[in-house]
This record gives structure tokens, sequence and C-alpha cells, in this order.
């Protein structure tokens, strides 16, 4: 018995390198936050549109109940975005409802870049002091949250929108909330 | 042309180098551990040459890649991803081991070099210790030079070679930060030896006085480059990093702290081996741990399994084959350990209190503090894991605070008692007695402090007791061996040169904790003061006013700079002039705040130039750091008592092999 | 000059920009300092291991102002923290907060002290018990001296009893 303590650091150790390897064998990425908000109603907001874009029509919280949609935080400066943004627009082509949070923007940049790339957006609010960006929780430009017809969060994507992601996260998920 | 090609070859020399290093770890490794099972001397002999040899190899290697990064040889990729023409000498020269695969390369000269050093120095110890040893220091360099040769090869080249390069990090062009990865891996490796020698006594079953005094020279110079290392990290940080911070419970803090936790703990009871001869199998396991915890480190920094402000890129080949290694390395000798540990013979008796008690509470408290440190480190991991990704725990300064600090603060009170104690039965309260003048200092000092600073921080004023406390507790140990205040001056003036160097190394080191406690409690003190500041204002802090002259731009070395000039008055004395710096490295794209820091016995007024807006007014960040620079000068004084045990005669690496002492001998007696 | 320093100074914003900026400070000083604890407990979720109070990230920033405006709406500190942590869950907190998953951190280090305490009463009690009945007589009072002073001698180090005393 008095044996068996010393082979209890071995045992400990084992235990650690089991733990090291988890990240590798379970392809964890560290930088990643999980969101706190899935399956939670979206929160209370109300945003302008762009300011000079009326017809970009301003996002809130009211909009997002009565049907599925996807809500895009996005930013003209980001070049993620903008390489995530033909995944977008196909979403809006597939018949899905996209709306957009412009995130820290100087409206005539954004207006420009909506301009020059296409605007796939049902509506856009306008999030310039990001406070409401907060409140959704974003950790950085590109971030998708894809909505249920009750206007709760069930799904979010980190980074920009890969034409894998948008084949085996966001289509199954879009038709799994249509249906 | 002539010259390009001398110097293709001197890369491709480097290359060779190391590759052939590979080759002679795979005979260092094997070789000698056959002839130590076989009695063959001749087998056993291989292992000190092929550790000069090693160490030659990886010297050569070494400079070759030196020598790439000061001629700016582009075609060698590490050069290319971590080097500029215009880049300074300095972080030329230190650029070779600022980047992932040069730091490896670092890391495993430095094993070489320790494992040459026993190879060439140790030649009183017993030729099969000394074969094992050396062969276990074998198999670390063979699976740290395949990690080299195979995943990070700093001699992989680019063609064709681009003209010019991606410079180094700006934040990493800085004398503290050039010196700060040799120091450290001076002491994460030196602890190598430690464990070389815990193996081979595990693999021989034989561990006894003599094998901790071979040992501690080792963990002595290991644990004082560590100290250093440690110390110019938070310097670094505390300068560089532009807002007075110095220690942040950061993974990578974390990384080099655990090692040194235990590597204290291990440094003492090694003692009580040495001088005791008992905690035979816990000293073994701390050598291991504490070897084990430097391997974890290493495979933190390089994996990317935790975020932290400065690790290398993660890659996860990389870190899939250090894991292999620590499997390997630690599990093994834990293995070994599980083995072998059980039929050390038991040592020694002694009571509680007792020196060896104090060394023991001493160990526990240290051991008890590295697995705290441990479990902050690596619970975000376990909860991501357990999670599979799903949830995210941060584990930040307020847990260190609550958890680490209280375990640490028994350790620091009894510190002053235990050399205070006899060997196998202690008197505590004589102990106490003696160290009078330690509590009466403590309590001076803390009331001073309440009385100076009476709407302070609450607990700071005991930090700087508890730092009195250690300073003249540290003194009382010299006090007390050489009679002062009870035989004559001159007697004890005698004895005081008579004393081992050792003793003066445990005075400074222990003295030293006390002066770092003090810089520590006097941060709480922290003044702060963030304006908008307009040439020609003022500000105050902390009695000194500054008055915010001009604002100059410039081009430095390799990037631009914009100076504020800054005088500090009292009333309309000047007292002196400060120069905080923004710098723009082109290059990079990236800049960094140079503070202006003037330092006194006090502490430190910190100054940092902020943005700018058009109105021509700046965002100026003024500090008033009380007592600061006594943690570097305290962390100095440990790492000089470090080096002064060092010089100790009894420890003197090439001493011929002694009888047993004299001490041993009468300690022998008293045992029976 | 002062539109060239300017222009230097766009330059250069990509120098790391400093946490709190002066026209971020509330000009209440106590609720001010209540904004700066707070800060110092949220950590910045995208650099990694700093607060928010540390952290010169556009996040951290917008961060902080939104912490200032509940402080000055009227929340307290515990308000402020949940409503972080609503959005961004407990990663961002630097003070892991204290529920089952993490008893084991907030646990672990008592229990690994507790059991090294516990292992070396229990190498106290079995050495005792196996030197008692094999142990040669004791040191008679005079011999312990006579020993302890020996010792010193040739260590030079303190010891309970053979203590120098004035000659």
């Amino acid at each position: 018995m008095r044996k068996l303590g010393y082979a209890v650091p071995a045992l400990l150790f084992l235990a650690i390198a089991l733990l090291f390897a988890t990240p590798f064998a379970l392809r964890l990425d560290s930088h990643i936050l999980p969101s706190a908000l899935i399956d939670l109603p979206a929160p209370e907001f109300a945003l302008p549109p762009i300011e000079g874009r009326p017809q970009t029509l301003g996002l809130a919280t009211a909009d997002l109940s009565g049907k599925p949609s996807i809500v895009n935080v996005f930013a003209s400066w980001c070049v993620p975005c903008l390489a995530e943004h033909p995944m977008i627009s196909r979403l809006a082509e597939e018949g899905f409802t996209v709306y957009g949070i412009d995130h820290r923007d100087p409206p005539d940049a954004v207006g420009a870049w909506l301009d020059r790339n296409g605007n796939p957006y049902a509506r856009i609010g306008a999030d310039r002091d990001a406070s409401v960006s907060i409140d959704w929780g974003v950790t950085g430009v590109p971030e998708t949250f894809l909505i249920d017809r009750k206007g709760r969060i069930r799904h979010k994507i980190v980074g920009p929108m890969t034409p894998d992601i948008f084949a085996e996260e966001v289509l199954p998920w879009m038709r799994e909330l249509a249906r | 042309m002539e010259r390009g090609v001398g110097q293709a070859m001197i890369v491709e020399l480097g290359h060779f180098a190391l590759v052939l290093g590979l080759m002679v770890a795979l005979v260092q490794a094997w070789l000698p551990l056959l002839g130590a099972a076989r009695g063959d001397r001749a087998l056993m002999a291989v292992a000190v040459p092929a550790a000069q040899t090693q160490a030659l190899l990886l010297l050569i290697a070494f400079f070759a890649l030196m020598h790439a990064f000061v001629v700016s040889d582009f075609s060698v990729a590490n050069v290319f991803n971590n080097s500029h023409t215009a880049k300074p000498l300095l972080y030329k020269v230190a650029g070779t081991w600022a980047s992932h695969e040069g730091s490896m390369l670092l890391w495993v000269l430095i094993l070489a070099l320790f494992g040459a050093a026993v190879a060439s120095f140790g030649r009183n110890l017993p030729p099969e210790l000394k074969a094992r040893a050396l062969a276990v220091q074998g198999m670390i360099a063979l699976a740290f030079l395949a990690f080299i040769v195979f995943t990070s090869n700093p001699f992989a080249r680019i063609d064709p070679a681009p003209l010019e390069g991606r410079d180094l990090n700006p934040l990493l062009q800085d004398p503290g930060l050039a010196f700060h990865p040799p120091l450290l891996y001076l002491g994460y490796v030196g602890f190598s030896m430690a464990f070389s020698f815990a193996a081979a006594a595990l693999i021989e079953g034989r561990i006894d006085a003599a094998w901790a005094r071979w040992v501690r020279p080792w963990t002595l110079a290991a644990w004082a480059c560590l100290t250093g290392g440690i110390a110019l990290g938070s310097w670094w940080a505390y300068y560089e990093l532009g807002w007075g911070g110095w220690w942040f419970w950061d993974p990578v803090e974390n990384a080099s702290f655990m090692p040194w936790l235990l590597g204290t703990a291990l440094l003492h009871s090694a003692i009580v081996v040495e001088k005791r001869d008992t905690l035979r199998a816990w000293t073994i396991l701390l050598a291991i741990l504490t070897f084990s915890l430097s391997l974890m480190g290493t495979f933190l920094v390089r994996s990317g399994v935790l975020t932290s402000v400065h690790t290398f890129a993660a890659d996860p080949a990389r870190g899939l084959f250090i894991l292999g290694i620590l499997v390997i390395a630690i599990g093994g000798s834990l293995t070994l350990f599980a083995i072998r540990a059980p039929t050390l013979k038991s040592g020694g008796l002694f009571a509680p209190i007792s020196r060896e008690g104090g060394l023991l509470l001493n160990n526990l408290l240290l051991a008890a503090a590295a697995a705290t440190v441990f479990i902050g480190t690596l619970y975000p991991l376990l909860i991501d894991a357990l999670s599979q990704g799903g949830d995210k725990v941060s584990v930040g300064p307020p847990f260190f605070n609550a958890t680490f600090v209280p375990i640490m603060i028994p350790l620091l009170l009894a510190l002053a008692v235990g050399p205070m104690l006899a060997w196998k039965r202690g008197n505590l309260s004589a102990a106490f007695r003696r160290l009078a003048p330690a509590a009466a200092a403590a309590m001076a000092v803390t009331l001073l402090a309440f009385l100076l600073a009476p709407r302070g921080p609450v607990l700071a004023p005991f930090g700087l007791g508890l730092a009195a406390w250690l300073v003249v507790g540290g003194l009382m140990t010299l006090v007390e061996r050489t009679g002062l205040f009870a035989v004559t001056v001159s007697q004890s003036w005698a004895r005081l040169i008579g004393l081992p160097r050792g003793a003066f190394g445990l005075a400074l080191a222990h003295a030293g904790i006390g002066i770092v406690v003090a810089g520590i409690s006097g941060s709480a003190w922290q003044e702060e003061h963030i304006v908008s500041l307009k040439t020609g204002e003022r500000l105050t802090i902390a009695g000194t006013v500054l008055s915010f002259v001009a604002v100059t731009e410039g081009d430095g070395q390799n990037y631009q700079y914009l100076r504020g000039e800054f005088v500090q008055l009292r009333g309309e004395r000047i007292l002196g002039q400060m120069w905080p710096e923004r710098r723009s490295y082109p290059v990079t794209r990236t800049g960094t705040t140079e503070a202006a820091i003037d330092t006194s016995v006090l502490g430190d007024l910190y100054l940092v130039l902020g943005e700018g807006d058009e109105s021509g007014a700046y965002t100026v960040r003024a500090y008033f750091n009380p007592l600061a620079p006594w943690m570097w000068i305290g962390a100095l004084i440990m790492m000089f008592g470090g080096f002064v045990s060092l010089t100790d005669t009894r420890y003197r690496v090439g001493a011929p092999a002694r009888a047993p002492s004299r001490a041993a001998v009468a300690a022998a007696a008293a045992a029976e | 000059m002062k539109r060239a320093l300017f222009a230097l100074a766009l330059l250069l914003a990509a120098a790391p920009a400093l946490a709190v900026n002066p026209d971020e400070i509330l000009s209440d000083p106590g609720l001010e300092a209540l904004a700066r604890t707070i800060t110092r407990q949220l950590r910045c979720v995208v650099c990694q291991n700093q607060s928010i109070d540390d952290s010169e990230a556009n996040l951290a920033r917008d961060m902080r102002r939104v912490v200032r405006t509940r402080v000055l709406a009227g929340d307290g500190e515990r308000q402020v923290l949940a409503f972080m942590v609503a959005r961004y869950g407990d990663f961002v907190l630097l003070d892991p907060p204290f529920k089952p998953k993490t008893y084991a951190l907030w646990f672990g280090p008592w229990v690994v002290l507790a059991l090294a305490g516990m292992i070396a009463l229990l190498w106290f009690r079995v050495k005792r018990s196996v030197a008692a009945p094999t142990s040669v007589p004791q040191l008679s009072a005079a011999e312990r001296t006579r020993l302890d002073a020996l010792l010193a001698e040739i260590d030079g180090e303190p010891h309970a009893r053979g203590r120098e005393r004035k000659p």
C-alpha cells in the first residue's frame, strides 16, 4: 500500500498529459470565445439606419421575431468582412433574411463599401459606438448570429464565414430553423 | 559573389553541426548507460567526449546562426522573419534567440554546455553516476535536437532569398529582453542537471549525502540564473509595456515561476539530504518535478494551448512533438521513481521543531504555492477540455492574490525562524528570542508606515513590516553565527571571516526576499495621474511638479519617434528633465512607448506620453511607483546570494572527493 | 508645426494607444474609483490576459465606456459585472466566480496544502514508530551538550543548547 503512494506523481502526470492532449484531439481553438447568449432572446436594442441612407432602415429587437434571420456584424474597414461578403450575399439570394449591424464605421465609408460590394442586408443598424455590439457579446468583426423565429440566438459564427462554414454550419442550421 | 558563397558555407556548416549534434546525442544517450549496466569503464567513458563534442557542435551551429543574423542573410527563413538590415547590431545578435527556432537552439546549447561542464569538471564523480547522468542529459538533448531538426529548423532556407527582412517585433528590440531569454534558459535548463542526477540515482538505486552535495551547485547556479531571468523579464514588462505593471500572472510568467518555486524547495531539501541524509525520496521527486515544470513551461509557451501575451506562434505539430517529449521524459522518470523510490532506505530522524523541520515546512509551503500556480494556470485549459470548447473561464490576478499570497505569508514569516533552529531538535522560544531585533524592526516599520500614510492601503504597512522582519532576520543569521554583541568585536570579526560562503549566501538571499517584499508592498501606494496636457502646462505628482515643455520628432536607427520634454520642478527649482517617447517602427508597422523613469530610493517617477489630438494636447500618464526599484534590487541580491553560495569551497564543482567530513562523522555519531 | 505633429501622431496611431484616456474619466471621483475597480476585474476578451483597464484595444475602450455609462446610471459593482457576464460569460471575469465548475480551482490549493501537511505528519509518526524500538540509548544531557558544542565548532551554526555566552 505504501509503495503505491510513490506511483501517485506518475498517475497525476498521466492525467495532466491527457489534459494537454485534448486541445489537439478536439481541435479546440483557445482564441474563440463561445457565446453566452446561445438559446437566449436577442438583446433589447434599437439602432438607427446608416446616416444619410435611410433606405437601410435601421435594426431593432422587434425586427428579429416572426421568421428566422441572420444577423451579421460587419464593418467597411474589416478585411475578413470583405472576404465573407459573397457568402452573406448568397444567403440573401437563397431567400434567407439577412440583417446587418455596422460596427464602428464612418457613414461615408460604409456607404461607399455597400455601393462597391453590393447590399444583401434587408435592414442595417449603424452601431457607431459599439455599445449594441457589446450587448450582443461581440468580440470582433465579422461575427454572425443565427436567430430563430422567436427571436432567440441559436448559433454564432466567430470570424469570416468560409464556404465550408456556409455549407456545413449555416445552411443546415437555417434549414432547421425554417422548419 | 565570393562572400555570398562563404556565407552559404557558414550556414550549411551550422546546419551540418546541428545534425551531427543529433547523432552525437544518440551516442551519448545510449552507450554510457549500457556501459554502466555492464560495468564497462570504456563504454562509460564515452560520455565525456560525447558531451564535450555535443557542446562544441552546438556552439558552431549557434554561432553560424548568429553570423547569419549579423550579416543579414535573408536566404535563411528565420533571419528573414526576424531581422532587418537597419536593425541595430545588438538586436541582430539577440535576434538569434528571439524566434521560436533560435530560442530552441539556445535551449539545447545551454543543455549541452551544462553537460560538458559536468563531463569536464566532474572528475570526482563516481563513474557510474556520471555516465548515467550524462546519458540522461544525452536523451534530453536527443529529444530536443530531433524537435529542432524535424519541426523547427532555424537553418531552413528560402529560395530565392528576399532582399529585405521583416524585422523583429519592436517590443523585443530592447536590451532587457535581449538578455532575458539566455538567463531564463540557464535557469530552466540548469535544473536538467538535478533531473539527470536524480534519474541516474534512481537507476542506480542509491542516493546519499554525497549525491546531494554534487547536485547542489548545479541547482544553485540554475536557481540564481532563473531568479535573475524572471526579475529581468518582470523589469522589462515594467518599463516597456507602458503602465508600470510588473507581474500579471500570465501563463508564460507562471511557466517560469513554477520551476522557480519548486527549484527553491529543491535547493533547501538538498541541504537536508546533504547534512542529515534524510528526505531522500522527496528530494529526488523535487528534482524530477522542477525540471518537469521547466519542460511543461516550454510546452505551454510553444504549443498554443493557452492564450498569453507573449507566446510564440502556435503550430499543432510542434505542440504534439513537445507533448511526446514530456510524456517520455516526465512519464518515464516518474515511473522510474514509482518503482525505485520505495527501495531507497529511510533516513535519519528529527523533531518537527528543528532545522530540518523548518526546511520541510519551507518545502511544504513552496510545493503548495507551486501547485496553486499550476492549478490556476491550467484550470482554463481543464474547463475548455471538459466542456469541449463550450465554456471558458479566466483565472486572473484576483485568484492568485487570494490563494498564492496567503500561502506565501506563513512561509515568509517562518523564513527568518528556520535558520535560527538547531539541527535535529530546535528550541523555538530561543529562536524567537534571538529574532527579537527583527520583530522590533518589523513592528517599528509597520507603525511608521501607518503614521506616514494613515489613509493608505491597510495591508501594505504589514507588508513593509514583513520585509523588515526578513531583512533583519536574514542579517541576524550572520550576527548569530559571529556571536556579535556576545563576544568581542575582534572575535566576531574573526568568526565572520571564517564563516563558510554559504552562510553569506543564505543571509543575502533571505534579506533579498525581504527587499523584494518591500518593493511589492510599496506598489500598493501607487499614485496615478492621467491627464490631457498641452505644452506649457503642468501637472503635480508625489510632490513634484512636471512642466510639459515641448514635443519633438525625429528618427532613430530604425524607427521614428515623438518625444515629450518635461522638466521636474520643486518650487521653481529645476530637479531634472524627463523624455518619454512614442516610437513607430515602419517595417513592422508597430510601435512602442518608452516611458521616462526617474528612479530614486523612494520610488520611480514614471512618465508616459500618449496620443495627441488636434488641439495640440497630449494624453500624459504620470505614475509614482513607491519602492518599485527595490523589487529588482532585491532579486539581484537574491541572485548574488546564490552565486556567493556557489563559491563555497564545499560545493566547488571540481573539488576533489572528500572523505566524509568531520561534520558528517559527528552527525553519523549522533544518529547512532 | 502643430499640424505636422498631429500627422505624425496619426502615423503613430499604430503604437499602443494606452489604456484609460483622460476623456473617459468621470468627473465624480467616487464614481470614477468605482469604475476603475470594475474595469480592473474585467478581462479584455480580445487581448489575452489583460484587464480592460490595462488594454488599448478598441473593444476594451468600448467596454470601459459601457462600464462608466452603467456606473453613471447608478449601477453598483455587482450589477455591472453581472451585466458583462450576461454578454460575455464567466470568461470576462478575471476573478473566477465561485461555483461548482470552479470548486476544484478554489479548493485545490488548500487541498494540496492539507494533503502535504498530512503526509508530513504521517511521515513523522511512521518514522518515530519505526525508530523507537530499535533506537539506541539516548545521549545523556552532558553528552548532548558536548556534541552540540562540537557540532557548532565544526559548522559554526547556531543550535539550541550550546549557545555562546559572554565569557
